[in-house]
């Protein structure tokens, strides 16, 4: 006779808790968003496209776009040496190089840029160094991607490394015992079955990377069409009472979220069907 | 699948291999490229600025020149100079930030004694920005502290405007209780008490009463309040007056190890001058600094209003070294104030 106790609730005690949920999200997150396109658009569409060419907003987005570019790379090179590493091999130390690596999503990105002006910056320890040598790091776009790298690092290992640690290394060896080298085991094996958890991880770093603002604010000096990234552009825009033009730069970071959860919906059905591997 | 997967990865590697070059590096158009590390508020004067100096550099050596910017609280801005960001020229909130940098030998200790009236070529001072028709009766300092009023005014720790805001209430304290150090600490503690929200620089906390709302009354350089009254219609907010306040003095510096570096000392050298010409001087009142220059200050009397101004060189201040150190160093008097 027992039915399960959330079917036993009453129609209106459903209707309310339903009605509560989709009010808090369309009310902290889609309402915003709305906001966001409602104010980069007051001015209409000429504003808003003379807003994304004005010299000092389209010096952010190439800064933004180079950045991200830039730290993708290095990220998903060094993610999957990462998951490589702590999945395929045991070694002494190797628990610990896990929870360091988790180690950016736990410090706050004002320390996170702070470090790198400690070490890079005029009173740093290599600072004086690289600047009488013509190296300039912090304050520019160097530093800019520095900090990027950082707070976005682990996204790529930490989609790698459950994925990896559950399909274990049997097909490697199985490979190896074929023939195959190093590398071929790598493209042929390991990269097909890791694919979609990959570009997962790839994307969520992406969103983070041009989104930055903390880590990044710090080390980058706000030299007006130069060091300024998208999110730093909005800022000074906003400050400087020029509202419409902060909000259509605002909406470049608002569509990219919106494509990001496009994909990943798309990557996550994929990663449902062959992610969990055979 | 595979096959999906392999062009989802070749467009991902053509947009991270196309996006550097997207970026080109600017193209130097300009002979000569200065960059000036200013405070919040300058944001307007030195856009108008940097055109006209572009324009007569050029007309005077036919080099064109670009002059990058970048504005934040004054503190903060000496610590990036400090850090390693390389400006050419320093144009700060208060001659302190710009010895705070001198300290650490990027610019020779005398740089105040280098340009005329204290190396600072515009002054200003602090007044109040109110709601229109002021419905709290604010007139002067200790309306402040009425119960019930709310008062926006930025951190003084990395604020320039900040410590001006800071050091105008303890003048007049001082003037009411007859040179009293302990009363001022007192009624400059009760005034920070009516403070919400501490903003890290001047243009923040404008934004924050003007645009978001808060508060009753904001603290404002002078050139701030004219400008939010300029952008926001004259029907939104008006300016008090106090009957007394600080002769802020802004000041301007060449940052020497910096243009040794890039050779640009002559071109800094220049453009700081520019500031003090009849051109720069009406630049400066048109976006409501005072201007030095007797005739220039006559012509724009009207605009600015006469009031008693206190300097930092006031005994009771001592200059701004001594200021810092007494109530603005760790565990100054006004840690001790806004601790309580």
């Amino acid at each position: 006779m027992s039915t399960s106790p959330v079917g036993d609730e009453p129609a209106l005690v459903k209707a309310l808790v339903i009605g509560l949920a989709t009010g808090i999200v369309g009310l902290l997150i889609v309402l915003p968003l709305i906001a966001v396109f409602a104010q980069a658009f007051v001015k209409g569409w000429d504003a808003y496209l003379a807003a994304l060419v004005e010299p000092d907003a389209r010096a952010a987005i190439r800064l933004t776009l180079l950045v991200t570019a830039l730290s993708l790379t290095a990220n998903t090179v060094m993610g999957l040496v990462m998951a490589w590493a702590i999945t395929k091999f045991e070694f002494r130390g190797k628990s610990l190089l896990i929870s360091l690596i988790d180690l950016p999503f736990s410090v706050s990105p004002v320390v996170a840029g702070l470090v790198f002006v400690l070490l890079f910056g005029a009173q740093g320890y290599f600072g004086p160094w690289l600047i009488d040598n013509g190296w300039k790091i912090i304050f520019s776009w160097p530093g800019i991607t520095l900090a990027t790298i950082f707070v976005t690092f682990p996204f790529v290992a930490r989609e790698l490394i459950p994925l990896m640690q559950e399909q274990g290394t049997r097909e490697e060896e199985a490979a190896v015992t074929l023939g195959a080298g190093g590398w071929r085991v790598f493209s042929r094996v390991t990269l097909p079955n890791i694919k979609w958890a990959l570009l997962y991880g790839v994307l969520l770093c992406n969103a983070r990377a041009m989104g930055e603002f903390g880590a990044v604010s710090v080390v980058s000096g706000h030299v007006r069409g130069e060091t300024n990234t998208i999110p730093l552009q909005v800022e000074i825009l906003y400050n400087e009472y020029q509202f419409q033009a902060s909000f259509a730069v605002a909406s470049l970071l608002a569509l990219l979220a919106i494509v990001t959860l496009l994909a990943k919906t798309v990557l996550e059905a994929r990663l449902g069907r062959s992610g969990g591997g055979h | 699948m595979s096959l999906h997967f392999r062009s989802a990865a070749v467009a991902a590697l053509v947009a991270a291999l196309a996006a550097p070059l997207a970026y080109s590096p600017p193209v130097r158009a300009a002979d000569v490229t200065l960059l000036n590390v200013s405070y919040d508020p300058t944001r307007e004067l030195y856009s108008q600025f940097n055109r006209l100096f572009a324009e007569r550099y050029k007309a005077e050596t036919g080099k064109s020149v670009e002059i990058k910017t970048s504005h934040g609280g004054s503190g903060k801005q000496a610590r990036s100079v400090i850090d390693g960001l390389d400006a050419d020229v320093v144009t700060l909130a208060l001659a302190y930030d710009i010895d705070a940098i001198a300290d650490r030998g990027f610019l020779a200790k005398d740089w105040q004694q280098r340009l005329p009236d204290n190396a600072s070529p515009y002054t200003s001072t602090i007044v109040f920005l109110v709601r229109k028709g002021n419905p709290k009766g604010i007139k002067d300092w200790n309306d402040l502290t009425k119960p019930g009023v709310q008062v926006i005014t930025p951190n003084p720790k990395t604020s320039g405007g900040a410590r001006w805001n800071y050091l105008g209430a303890w003048a007049y304290a001082l003037k009411q209780s007859g040179g009293d150090a302990e009363k001022a600490k007192a009624f400059v503690g009760e005034i920070y008490k009516h403070v919400p929200v501490l903003d890290t620089g001047a243009r923040g906390s404008t934004v924050t009463f003007t645009e978001r709302g808060v508060g009753d009354v904001l603290l404002a350089w002078e050139n701030e309040a004219f400008l939010s009254k300029k952008e926001f219609g004259d029907d939104k907010f008006d300016i008090v007056v106090p009957s007394l306040s600080i002769l802020a003095e802004p000041p301007v510096a060449v940052v020497d190890r910096n243009v040794a570096r890039k050779g640009t000392r002559e071109v800094a050298e220049a453009y700081l001058k520019l500031l003090y010409s009849k051109e720069g001087q009406t630049l400066a009142a048109e976006n409501f600094y005072r201007p030095r220059d007797p005739e220039v200050a006559k012509a724009y009397a009207k605009v600015f209003p006469t009031l008693e101004l206190v300097t930092i060189d006031d005994p009771a201040f001592g200059g701004w070294r001594k200021a810092q150190q007494t109530h603005f160093a760790d565990g100054g008097v006004f840690d001790q104030i806004y601790s309580n």
